[in-house]
């Protein structure tokens, strides 16, 4: 079965959650060195809890697709269910069979805002 | 010399197996080349017969081990014609070489004011040895801008010689990104007449063509196995004798010493000086069956064949519609290796979509991350061929490519 489901080009073209948000609270840019795919987050975060989130960057469908479903799903969560998330809820939450290498490539949306949120709690 | 591809590929068992519903079509070569049985048995038969360490044992095993790794040795310096064996020094890879040469020459002959030259065509490796050396020792790295073709402007090249004090040249021979093929006999000749060194990185040109180190005049040429249908964790320095004997040692330990006292050690002759260690003596035989595979079909008839293969692969990519291909975009003086964007498709997505249809092709930025700054672009999508390659697996490359587009919908844009 090929990795590139309809939603996931749709996503890819129509990313959710897309841009910049002017009163971020945090800001955190993740990088993948071995393809170049580069995702920032911004969060406004109110009592613990994100209350807003947008993204921002260049990737592939995979890393985009995933950013997308990540940022739709953790608006208005508190902060430690958000930390607790585990690669398996994205790659569920993709639908897809990922190999090592583009597994990365799905993970560094979540890579970005469990950066993002460490760097707020200090 | 005519050619016979099938004979060829069916030296290259990996080719025959299947990508699930799809035959595999292998064009990653300047990524890593595949290996034919002849290299394998030669390495099989070192650990099936005469397993053993060489220079240190005087039973027959360790005799026959020494003399075949000599065989190997000397296979590659009459590959590349160097005028003595003791010239050829063998490394892990390419990498390993440029560091030999950075950390030795470099360490003992560069400092405040002067200046190594590259190219924003180099491959880290090239980069990456002189910046750690930087550290140290404060010269200067001078990068050589490219055309907007992906070449080096010569008159540039000259009017940076006459202007800087550049100690060495150090510069890819084949770019693994572009293709581009540098006219490194002449840019050595320039540099010589400039009082500076040459040193030729080979390791994506070798496979592929003549390369003659006493034809070029280099100094130093940095070749690897792996590129060249041998094995991975064998490559080659060559060096002239009298650079390579006023150099000192890179890694200490066994087999690179005269002798070794409590308070101090003297160095072997050349070449035991720069190997230190028990060597990679299956890989070396390796990349000795490997020498004599090609030399067996001719290098000349390769190049010929890539050439034509390559003229075939250039024109289909150029075909498609919302491709940009980077580098030379005809043929002369440059390899069969293609870098391009496709509008719409990020590099990573269209490699998993041809992977899915048994087309192996590299993205990414390719250890050249200067260069894809330089092009601005965050990566590429890479084809690359070699002589195992049929114009029926660009064929089938260029139709996937086509169905990448459908997936994403391109057309209906």
């Amino acid at each position: 079965m090929s990795i590139y489901m309809e939603n996931i080009i749709d996503l890819y073209k129509n990313p959710l959650n897309h841009g910049k948000l002017k009163d971020a609270t945090i800001t955190h840019r993740a990088y993948n060195p071995l393809c170049g795919d580069d995702i920032t987050v911004d969060l406004i975060v109110e009592d613990d809890k994100i209350k807003d989130v947008r993204h921002r960057g260049v990737g592939c469908a995979i890393s985009q697709a995933a950013v997308s479903m990540l940022t739709e799903n953790i608006k208005g969560e508190g902060l430690a269910g958000v930390m607790g998330m585990k690669k398996e809820e994205v790659i569920d939450m993709l639908g897809i069979e990922l190999g090592p290498v583009r597994l990365k490539c799905a993970l560094l949306g979540l890579e970005s805002i469990h950066e993002a949120i460490i760097s707020y709690r200090k | 010399m005519s050619i016979d591809i099938s004979q060829i590929r069916s030296d290259f068992p990996i080719l025959s197996q299947q990508a699930g519903d799809y035959p595999l079509s292998y064009l990653d070569s300047t990524n890593t080349s595949l290996t034919p049985t002849q290299v394998t048995t030669a390495m099989d038969e070192y650990y099936n017969e005469y397993n053993a360490n060489v220079h240190r044992a005087v039973y027959h095993l360790s005799e026959k081990a020494t003399a075949k790794m000599d065989e190997a040795r000397g296979k590659i310096q009459h590959f590349i014609n160097a005028e003595l064996p003791e010239e050829v020094i063998f490394t892990r890879n390419g990498t390993e070489a440029i560091n030999l040469v950075a950390q030795t020459w470099g360490r003992e002959n560069l400092s405040k004011g002067d200046v190594v030259l590259l190219s924003m065509m180099e491959h880290h490796s090239n980069i990456v040895p002189w910046q750690l050396l930087q550290k140290d020792k404060e010269f200067e790295i001078v990068f050589l801008d490219l055309t907007d073709e992906g070449r080096i402007d010569l008159e540039h090249y000259q009017s940076v010689l006459q202007k800087k004090n550049v100690k060495i040249v150090s510069l890819v021979h084949q770019s693994n990104v572009l293709g581009t093929v540098n006219p490194i006999k002449e840019m050595a000749g320039i540099a010589h007449q400039n009082g500076s060194l040459f040193m030729a990185d080979a390791c994506q040109s070798v496979p592929h063509m003549k390369v003659d180190v006493q034809d070029l005049d280099a100094d130093f040429l940095v070749i690897t196995g792996h590129k060249m249908l041998g094995p991975t964790g064998i490559g080659v320095l060559y060096g002239k004798k009298n650079l390579l004997e006023n150099m000192p040692p890179f890694m200490g330990g066994g087999d690179m010493i005269r002798s070794v006292t409590c308070k101090e050690s003297t160095w072997n002759i050349l070449p035991y000086k720069f190997e230190a260690g028990t060597p990679n003596i299956a890989g070396a035989i390796g990349l000795g069956a490997a020498v004599e595979y090609l030399e067996k079909i001719e290098m000349e008839t390769i190049h010929n064949y890539e050439k034509k293969l390559g003229e075939y692969a250039l024109s289909k990519l150029k075909s498609v519609k919302g491709l940009k291909l980077f580098g030379p975009q005809e043929m002369n003086e440059r390899g069969a290796t293609y870098s391009f964007s496709l509008q719409g498709i990020h590099p990573h997505d269209l490699a998993s979509i041809l992977s899915e249809r048994g087309v192996c092709i590299r993205a990414g930025h390719h250890c050249a991350q200067p260069l894809m700054d330089r092009l601005k672009v965050p990566a590429t999508a890479r084809v690359s061929l070699y002589i195992y390659n049929t114009q029926e697996e660009i064929d089938r490359m260029i139709k996937s490519i086509e169905e990448a587009k459908k997936i994403f919908k391109l057309d209906e844009e």
